[in-house]
């Protein structure tokens, strides 16, 4: 057996281990969609920062400073920024005012039955984009890895979906959530070892280490030997639109972290506001020195690995493995595998859950049963069953896709579709007294119908004949969708939304009447 | 005024065990005796919303969260912006191959961290504000 089936079989038994102790703890809604709410800060803030670094971050963003050198870093930065969005706007008032998910705040001034069913749909569009992204990761990362234990890449992706729908099934957020923590702990310090390990190849001289940075040579797409200074911005957003899509990336980045539903909602598995925000902050430290790390990830394999041997050897996104390999042999890379493996499970049972959250929660109990559940239990039913269905629809489409593009970019389109769906309907509930179920309705129609046509038509897809002319749909979505909610709202007037403006204030400043945590 | 046990909460889990027993006396309760569900009905929204304390604290909220968020916005926009639009400034090697761009983007980190702590800050100030205005809410006549 391969060192790194080893290493992939251990964390498998560690988090199994985990669900199964889970399971056992939980009994009800509560405890299944939002852990009993009796996580501590510190431990939500690990696994905010677990849900958050995916195979994007890991993977993607390594790649993408390893080929495209400083453009890559924008990535990061844009990630940790996003948080701060999160922090001062987001984070406590939708811990005081929900229960289990992002529609629940806007459920409480506006009609719940078209809001929560329009709220559902974005979480499943962003959700399903996001998922995409992690299971190219994974397509790409086993199929380099295990050839030689005979397990092909369909196999691969059929494993980690059935894994990720144990885990969601019958762990519920207690189970994802510890997976979460005890992934981000091994991320953690995989990137830190491997950031040594580069600084230890230039003896730990940055001066040296930059240099070489500055100084990258690899063959072109037409063959020609070329060396750049990777430290130089522009080498992938390119005039005469690069500007305009670098901006319209780091709206999409920061505004849409805040409106990712697998981010939301663990907001409420902590007691109250005061630890959602504490969480935050931690897993602001996390995420930021994370990010700050991959430029030691993505500058180190673009120097030492060098772009032409990753291009060769599994392509973009295996440029943090491979320089694992470079540095420290098979061992290493198999260990750095396995952890690029397990930020993967994690991340996509983290979609699973909120996906299959908000279905139950939102659709299944309140548009279709008005609010009441008809037996005790059924929504947690109902969100297991769903699990179930977005783990094999995301099996199939992961096998159909198969692994080609950057996953940091494709995980950036799932940021543009939360930020210009979510973000802005969020923000008006919260903030806008005037704002209706017409102006939410109308905001996520057209933040998700317009983001998602920019990408269709946006050179991704249509490559060379696009009409949109930028990678990011950002800049015109984002607007787009804050324009459909403005003007939804100023074309109708709802009395009753405006007059329970006044108690989603209340309660979402002061946290009178929030969710308790159980056993308190 | 009567004086309130720090920290008691209006509304604990719905339906749940009071935590109070019944004492037998004629007239109204006193706000921290009331069961979860009586609680739950009797929270007047838009009386507390009225309150001078209660306005305050979303004024001083307001002084924070605005500006903080008009300021790393803009902060970080720069950055695209810049990068994009004046590349040779950015390019400008300030130590070795270590650029404006890099060194810009670096400190994008650092603010980030410096406006959450100072928003951590100010928000136990908000804490100690809110637990006010829902003492003084509980403790007048209804």
């Amino acid at each position: 057996m391969s060192p790194s089936l080893v290493m992939f079989l251990g964390f498998i038994a560690i988090t199994l281990w985990i669900t199964w102790w889970a399971a056992r703890r939980n009994t009800g809604s509560n405890a299944y969609f939002a852990a009993g709410r009796s996580l501590t800060a510190w431990q939500n803030g690990i696994a905010v920062a677990g849900d958050y670094m995916s195979a994007a971050s890991f993977l993607g963003i390594a790649g993408i400073i390893a080929f495209q050198g400083y453009d890559g870093f924008m990535y990061s930065v844009g990630w940790l920024v996003a948080y701060l969005t999160v922090l001062l706007i987001v984070a406590e008032p939708l811990r005081n005012a929900g229960k289990y998910t992002m529609a629940d705040v806007l459920a409480y001034r506006l009609s719940p039955r078209p809001v929560r069913a329009m709220g559902a749909l974005s979480t499943l569009t962003v959700s399903t984009f996001y998922m995409i992204a992690q299971m190219v990761g994974a397509g790409a990362l086993v199929s380099l890895l295990l050839k030689d234990a005979g397990l092909g890449y369909e196999t691969a992706v059929i494993g980690i979906g059935v894994l990720m729908i144990v885990y969601v099934v019958f762990g519920g957020m207690l189970a994802t959530t510890w997976v979460q923590i005890v992934k981000a702990t091994l991320l953690m310090a995989g990137t830190l070892l491997l950031s040594v390990l580069v600084l230890r190849h230039f003896n730990y001289d940055l001066g040296a280490f930059f240099d070489a940075v500055g100084h990258v040579s690899y063959t072109d797409a037409q063959g020609n030997r070329v060396t750049q200074d990777f430290m130089t911005p522009g080498l992938r957003y390119k005039p005469p639109y690069g500007a305009l899509d670098l901006i319209s990336l780091g709206m999409a980045l920061i505004f849409g972290t805040a409106g990712l539903p697998h981010i939301l909602v663990r907001f409420y598995t902590v007691p109250d506001a005061r630890a959602a925000r504490k969480s935050v902050v931690w897993a602001m430290a996390i995420i930021g020195c994370f990010y700050i790390l991959t430029t030691f990830l993505g500058f180190g394999a673009a120097t030492i690995v060098g772009r032409d041997f990753i291009a060769g050897n599994g392509g973009t996104n295996m440029s943090a493995p491979l320089l694992a390999q470079a540095l420290a042999g098979d061992l290493f890379f198999a260990f750095i595998s396995a952890i690029a493996f397990a930020t993967i499970l994690a991340v996509v049972a983290g979609l699973t859950i909120s996906a299959s959250t908000s279905f139950a929660h939102d659709f299944w109990t309140n548009v279709l049963h008005h609010g009441r559940e008809r037996r005790e239990g059924e929504e947690v039913r109902v969100a297991r069953v769903t699990a179930f269905f977005v783990g094999a629809i995301s099996i199939a489409i992961a096998i159909v896709l198969g692994p080609n593009a950057n996953v940091a970019f494709l995980v950036a389109l799932a940021f543009a579709v939360a930020a210009s769906a979510n973000l802005p309907v969020i923000v008006l509930s919260l903030f806008w007294r005037r704002f209706n179920t017409a102006g939410a309705v109308c905001g996520l129609a057209t933040g998700l119908a317009s983001s998602l046509a920019l990408i269709v038509l946006s050179p991704s897809i249509m490559k060379a004949q696009a009409i949109f002319p930028l990678e990011n749909p950002g800049i015109v979505s984002i607007p787009l969708g804050f324009l459909g909610a403005v003007i939804g709202t100023l074309l109708t007037r709802e009395p009753e939304a405006e007059r329970k403006f006044a108690e989603l204030s209340v309660r979402a400043n002061t946290g009178l009447g929030a969710e308790r945590a159980a056993g308190h | 005024m009567e004086q309130q046990p720090p920290n008691t909460d209006l509304t604990p889990v719905t339906g749940s065990a009071t935590d109070v027993a019944p004492l037998g006396r004629g007239g109204q309760k006193p706000a921290h005796e009331l069961t979860a569900d009586e609680d739950i009905d009797a929270v007047e929204w838009d009386r507390l919303a009225a309150l001078a304390d209660f306005k305050a604290l979303l004024a001083a909220k307001r002084r924070f969260i605005v500006p903080a968020t008009v300021f790393f916005i803009v902060y970080y926009f720069a950055l695209p912006v810049l990068v994009g639009y004046a590349p040779r400034l950015m390019a400008a090697k300030v130590f070795g191959v270590v650029n404006v761009a890099y060194l810009f983007a670096l400190s994008q980190f650092f603010v980030a961290w410096l406006v959450a702590l100072l928003y951590v800050r100010a928000a136990s100030r908000f804490d100690a504000m809110a637990r006010a205005v829902v003492d003084q809410f509980k403790a007048r006549p209804r």
